[in-house]
């Protein structure tokens, strides 16, 4: 498990970014719901921790795709392809992530870099 | 209600089947086309299609597992309504049946007059325009692009990126000016010479030179600016000709109120073809951008399903972006009315901004170059 931040640090609304690679971002929903999911937007490279948060769902920063938090899929295109989700664990104050083992959908651009192709 | 009919199968009419299926409706969906192709995206038609870094497959707006039901009919260009038997009828002379009806279509690239029929003048609206502009392109040369809004200035970024002289021409003394206004309209449309594309303002064109081939834009100061392409992107007309003598009302496209109902009991209009009533603004706005086609039907199609009997909210504010020589553009509200702008974050020499519009001290429109956190913020509270 990674450690994110504390849970009093993050208020409701907001979204912190874990910079690991590729990157997560956890989420304080305006309920006091706490979720991580991939940090890419699967369609293009926009980081979701900038995206808009409304209930469970969160809408990227440039196109305007949306996901939802509890099961990553996308709720609104251009995005076609779900985002990862990742355990969220709360303890002692602390918000933890469990980092999925599935491959992540990252964006082509994103995809071809990380492979070492043009990007 | 047991047949609807949606008429254009663009992001507003894929959207609004998708709200119909998703607020419960189960009848016979009938999605009338008249591209030949299935839902796609046109944003990147003038960027990373246009590019080379995008297929036809990434355009594809529906997923694989996404089945609506409906029946497609594509290719079928609507060329009527018939308010009194409730029939959309199209070109070749089949006629569709429905309770009720979803006008999506759209709208289409202004052209040139007299550039008919000339070879190497493009306009950029369709799948089908940006194939062919691609293949020309991927040739190289001088590109001249008549129009300084933000499709010709997308074309000029891409065509740049891939090595083409670009020579943007604006007859408006100030690019962009509409919808960013003069000062940010300029920064903006600052980004061309930055990268070493000619804008030349304040000045109209008077023709195209060419026999059968265009090989200059001619300019009403007298100048001939010479061209190997030349792309056209003044602007786009809702597509509303089929419906004259409907009964629908049409004004700047399909007059709506704040919910996309129309004059008509059972029809609704949606996207770019739809001038919805503003409520914050108390006018008709005819909005061409992605996110309204994509957000606006869900309450236009609640309308359509309760037969008008619901109390239209109010519209998020409208929202679009750019992507010009790297620099991302996002703009949210009206900047028309707006009696100040300040830059709040960033700086205009570093081309990275958050600029904030007011009208009496309140917060009308942002605009953010590169600044897509603190401008998702700013959206966010213009909204509430």
């Amino acid at each position: 498990m990674i450690p994110a931040c504390r849970l009093a640090d993050l208020p409701r609304g907001e979204a912190f970014r874990l910079d690991i690679d590729p990157p997560v971002s956890v989420f304080h929903t305006d309920d006091g719901e706490v979720f991580a999911i991939d940090d890419t937007c699967t369609h293009q490279d926009a980081s979701l921790a900038d995206g808009w948060l409304e209930g469970c769902e969160v809408e990227c920063p440039l196109h305007a795709s949306k996901f939802d938090l509890r099961t990553g899929a996308v709720d609104a295109p251009p995005a076609k392809l779900p985002v990862r989700t990742h355990e969220v664990v709360v303890e002692d104050g602390m918000i933890y992530v469990r980092v999925s083992t599935d491959a992540p959908n990252l964006p082509p651009c994103v995809a071809s870099r990380l492979a070492g192709g043009p990007a | 209600m047991r047949t609807v009919a949606v008429v254009g199968a663009s992001l507003a009419g894929l959207s609004a089947a998708r709200s119909l299926r998703g607020q419960g409706y189960d009848g016979r969906l009938v999605v009338i086309g008249d591209e030949l192709h299935r839902p796609y995206d046109r944003p990147p038609l003038s960027k990373e299609f246009l590019a080379g870094t995008l297929g036809e497959a990434d355009l594809v707006l529906e997923t694989d597992d996404e089945d609506l039901g409906a029946e497609w009919l594509l290719g079928a260009r609507a060329v009527g309504l018939d308010a009194r038997e409730r029939a959309v009828r199209l070109a070749d002379g089949r006629e569709v049946r429905a309770d009720g009806v979803v006008i999506a279509t759209g709208a289409a690239a202004r052209t040139l007059p007299g550039s008919e029929g000339l070879a190497g003048v493009h306009t950029l609206r369709t799948l089908d325009d940006a194939r062919a502009l691609r293949g020309e392109l991927a040739r190289g040369g001088r590109l001249v692009v008549i129009g300084g809004g933000f499709i010709g200035a997308e074309v000029a970024s891409t065509a740049r990126a891939l090595g083409l002289d670009v020579t943007v021409v604006e007859a408006a003394p100030t690019p962009l000016a509409g919808p960013l206004g003069e000062t940010m309209g300029a920064l903006v449309s600052a980004l061309h010479a930055d990268h070493g594309v000619r804008l030349l303002c304040g000045v109209g064109v008077k023709g195209l030179g060419g026999e059968t081939r265009v090989d200059a834009v001619l300019l009403e100061d007298g100048r001939t600016i010479p061209a190997d392409i030349v792309v056209v992107g003044v602007g786009a007309r809702p597509c509303v000709e089929w419906l004259a003598g409907s009964g629908v009302d049409l004004d700047n496209g399909v007059k709506c109120g704040a919910d996309g109902r129309t004059s008509l009991a059972g029809v609704v209009a949606v996207g770019d073809c739809a001038n919805w009533y503003d409520p914050r603004s108390g006018l008709h706005r005819r909005v061409e951008h992605w996110t309204g086609a994509r957000e606006r039907p869900d309450a236009a199609i609640a309308t359509l399903l309760a037969g008008g009997a619901v109390e239209p909210g109010v519209p998020r504010p409208p929202y679009f972006w750019s992507d010009q020589y790297g620099t991302k553009i996002q703009f949210a509200g009206h900047a028309a009315g707006a009696d100040s702008v300040t830059i709040e974050e960033g700086a205009a020499e570093d081309r990275n901004v958050l600029a904030v519009y007011r009208r009496s001290g309140r917060p009308v429109a942002v605009l953010g170059m590169n600044q897509p956190r603190l401008f998702t913020r700013l959206r966010k509270q213009l909204a509430a």
